[in-house]
């Protein structure tokens, strides 16, 4: 019988948000307090949920071990305590939570075999979260 | 349709182990969930149901119905229990979140009145919980 089993995780980073391809004006406008050029930092909440049949022998859908294993060495080593403008998956594209939550989505949906992926929920702040499900990602 | 959810809470103890592995198979699998002396949790319990808006009554379901049959069916056997050696399914089933969120389902399925079934959901801890929508 299918489950779905989700799991919050705590991480802290900081970002600015601001593109290139904007005027200062244009990004003032558009990213108001959170251009500031020196950055500011959030605690992230992040929600993973897979699914799957739930193991007969085990009672699981699939062991937290792994899980949390996997989520530990790939998402909170890799984005944990850093500055997100730095990293290269930023390089060309502003950290916003929303660009966060699917660069998540990508590593969790390529490299974990254990479930299958459904969603990943990130909450910025308590008063906003992003969720992506795969799919349709950036507005070209 | 429209959805309504009522949110339940129950404490209990449980132990995570299969007879048909060996112990240290438990052991790897099951972890410090293998603890044979069982431990706790204050389960959070969220049952959504759907339905239409009776005209009448302007309700998805009667709330008080609602709360009766949780409590009944679930809060009642569930509730300040060890898991594994008092609530029968996990006789035989070992009483992991998943496994609680299908019993629980089962338990409520066919005794709400009008309103059907959406989901069940149980928090294990705050960070841990699991949605089941019923056989698909």
């Amino acid at each position: 019988m299918k489950a779905h089993l989700s799991r919050r995780y705590l991480f802290s980073a900081s970002h600015r948000l601001h593109s290139d391809n904007m005027s200062a004006a244009e990004n003032e406008a558009t990213y108001g307090k959170c251009n500031n050029p020196f950055g500011h930092g959030h605690n992230y909440v992040l929600e993973v949920t897979v699914s799957g049949p739930v193991d007969e022998k085990t009672g699981m859908v699939c062991n937290l071990i792994d899980l949390d294993g996997f989520v530990c060495r790939k998402v909170l080593e890799r984005f944990d305590h850093e500055n997100l403008n730095t990293l290269a998956e930023f390089a060309e594209q502003a950290p916003t939570t929303e660009n966060l939550c699917m660069r998540i989505y990508e590593i969790v949906q390529r490299d974990f075999h254990f479930a299958h992926l459904e969603r990943v929920r990130l909450e910025e702040t308590m008063m906003n979260s992003f969720e992506y499900a795969g799919g349709e990602g950036l507005v070209k | 349709m429209i959805y309504l959810t009522r949110k339940a809470e129950f404490s209990a103890s449980h132990y995570y182990h299969n007879p048909e592995f060996t112990a240290e198979e438990n052991r790897r699998i099951f972890g410090k969930c293998n603890n044979p002396n069982g431990h706790g949790h204050n389960y959070t319990l969220e049952v959504t149901v759907k339905g239409d808006v009776d005209p009448r009554s302007g309700f998805v379901v009667d709330l008080k119905q609602l709360k009766e049959v949780m409590h009944r069916e679930v809060l009642d056997a569930m509730d300040h229990r060890f898991l594994n050696k008092e609530v029968p399914e996990f006789l035989h089933s070992i009483p992991t979140t998943e496994n609680i969120a299908i019993a629980i389902w089962k338990r409520l399925a066919g005794k709400l009145n009008h309103a059907q079934l959406h989901r069940v959901r149980v928090y294990e801890t705050p960070d841990l919980f699991v949605d089941f929508y019923g056989e698909e």
